[in-house]
């Protein structure tokens, strides 16, 4: 499925990383859930984050595109400072609108889809790209369909997001996160609220997609899929990665007693 | 004993019996309606036969002009004060949700003094301003503005109203903001829509759902809140029905000319609230519940004689 990217393949050997975090800290009030996590993510790579729930991994996730704010460190996407405008040693806050301009080239799709109920499939789809990048609506419109095509669902074009099944508004989701033609695509936890038998197809999309070269960092508890499709796993435990590398040595034989121990209970 | 499984196709058949379902008879049903049309009928006696209703009277003054004036008066208040109250009540609702402590206490205090107030009292303060500020200036110099001038009886009612419903219109637009799943915000975020953006195409539209009934509500309120500013002699449908009457003494006749007119527009904007709410109510339900009209040809397309009196079909 390679109508999925819209968008030439990113160069394999870039120099600056996708993702660079940098010592991310993240507290809570007292509670510190991020505990210094460095990270790099190259462009084309798939990296999954794993770990038990209250890991930090979908907080991780959420400092990336600065949903969260973070306490500390810093947090590079495609060369730039995410949140933060540094001055000599002094990060200062940026305002919303610089914010919305860096998140444009990353797409995000949560556990619980959020899309916009008062707007059709193709609306959701259509919103962003027309209101934040002021695309014509033609070029948009054609976009979103080879997209819902590409997800399976054209004929759901005109449906209300209430109308479909999770599975389908997962897929919708996808859709239009790709629809901004991101670099870069977050997972947070993606197939966690779907029913059993719908996960297949939403993680048979998310495969063709980094089949595709897309980046993408991918916070799941499918341990299959992560064995099958990432570069990378990532096993995080209390706000740290305990312990990283390809996704099939990591998944079948585990070196750290933390990760052996979450695998044997998962799988 | 051991549980077999059992496939869909291994299943026999069930035979059909020929038992026919007979619907329960309800006699108190029949009861409690008798009852209540009885006590109906006495009322509809004695309303048409007391003389002192002055049918006559209403019939006369019904379409009188002054009165189709009120009418006048009455609707364009309503709609005016509504569509203040309806600004102010975005704005005091935005700034109660922002961060900054001053701009949220500043419109908590606005929503405490004017829901703390009767709007009686408040009408007549508004009326008297004059009283207090003989000149507005607006703090420009050189502008210098006759307030008893200024505050026509009309604009005092218009001032009164509409501050007033501001501060309760900004409660109901707040619940409706609140009432949006904050994945949403996350959502409008990640895609890079900005603030302001996310709340006019994201957040607004999603809250009319819950803001759109209470609003109705409120009209059809204000609209007989409206026979308030009778007491600053704004000629609107009350005071108008007064006029004739303190000239005629036909006191009750009158107050029921009132009545009925605002019966008559209240059920029109009850009516005109139904079918705001089904537009609003887009992508809330997988299908939208049928109109009463539409309901009615059902039933008749649907239901033959017998399958309503629950008979063997």
């Amino acid at each position: 499925m390679t109508a999925m990217a819209t968008q030439p393949l990113p160069a394999p050997q870039s120099a600056t990383p996708m993702v660079k975090a940098d010592g991310i800290e993240k507290n809570y009030g007292k509670l510190q859930v991020l505990n210094g996590i460095d990270m790099e993510v190259k462009a084309g790579e798939v990296v999954c984050l794993i770990g038990p729930s209250g890991s930090g991994k979908s907080t991780f996730l959420r400092c990336i595109n600065h949903l969260e704010g973070i306490d500390g460190g810093r947090m590079w996407v495609d060369g730039k400072v995410m949140g933060y405008d540094i001055k000599g040693t002094r990060l200062h806050e940026q305002k919303d609108s610089e914010v919305c301009r860096n998140r444009t080239g990353i797409g995000m799709v949560f556990q619980h889809f959020n899309l916009f109920p008062h707007m059709s499939v193709l609306e959701n789809l259509m919103e962003a790209p027309r209101l934040v990048l002021k695309q014509k609506r033609s070029v948009v419109r054609e976009r979103a369909l080879k997209l819902l095509d590409a997800v399976g669902l054209a004929e759901k074009a005109e449906a209300y997001p209430r109308q479909l099944s999770g599975g389908q508004q997962q897929r919708v989701a996808i859709a239009r996160a790709l629809c901004m033609e991101p670099k870069l695509m977050l997972f947070d936890e993606p197939t966690s609220a779907l029913d059993p038998e719908l996960v297949g197809e939403v993680l048979k999309v998310i495969k063709d997609l980094a089949q595709s070269g897309m980046t993408m960092v991918v916070v799941t508890h499918e341990m299959n899929f992560a064995r099958d499709v990432a570069d990378r796993v990532v096993f995080m435990a209390d706000g740290q990665i305990v312990e990283q590398g390809p996704a099939r040595d990591i998944i079948t034989n585990p070196q750290h007693p933390r990760t052996k121990a979450f695998l044997a209970s998962v799988l | 004993m051991s549980t077999q499984i059992t496939v869909a196709d291994e299943v026999p058949a069930r035979t059909r019996d020929h038992y026919t379902i007979v619907k329960a008879k309800h006699p108190g049903r029949w009861v409690s309606a008798v009852v209540i049309l009885a006590v109906f009928a006495v009322l509809l006696q004695s309303v048409f036969t007391n003389p002192r209703f002055g049918w006559g009277t209403v019939a006369k003054y019904l379409r009188d002009v002054s009165i189709i004036n009120g009418i006048g008066v009455t609707l364009m208040l309503t709609v005016v004060c509504m569509a203040i109250g309806i600004v102010i009540g975005v704005v005091l609702a935005v700034m109660r949700l922002s961060l900054n402590p001053v701009v949220r206490t500043a419109a908590f205090g606005y929503v405490n003094f004017f829901r703390g107030t009767p709007v009686l009292v408040q009408l007549l303060f508004w009326y008297n301003l004059a009283a207090l500020y003989p000149l507005i200036s607006f703090g420009i110099p050189g502008v210098a503005l006759n307030a008893n001038q200024l505050i026509t009886p009309i604009f005092a009612a218009i001032l009164g109203l509409g501050l007033n419903q501001g501060a309760y219109m900004s409660e109901i637009v707040r619940a409706g903001i609140l009432s949006v799943d904050n994945g949403q915000l996350e959502a409008a975020g990640a895609l890079g829509i900005n603030r302001l953006h996310t709340l006019r195409r994201i957040i607004l539209p999603q809250a009319m759902r819950v803001i759109i009934p209470p609003t109705g509500n409120e009209t059809i309120g204000m609209l007989k809140t409206t026979a308030l500013v009778s007491v600053i002699s704004v000629p609107e449908l009350l005071y108008s029905s007064q006029i004739i009457y303190a000239r005629t003494f036909q006191t009750i006749p009158l107050l029921i000319v009132a009545s009925l007119w605002y019966i008559v527009v209240t059920s029109v904007l009850s009516v005109g609230q139904y079918y705001l709410e089904r537009r609003f109510a887009k992508g809330g339900q997988r299908n939208l519940p049928l109109t009463p009209l539409q309901r009615i040809t059902l039933f008749f397309n649907t239901h033959d004689r017998l399958a309503r009196k629950g008979g063997k079909l």
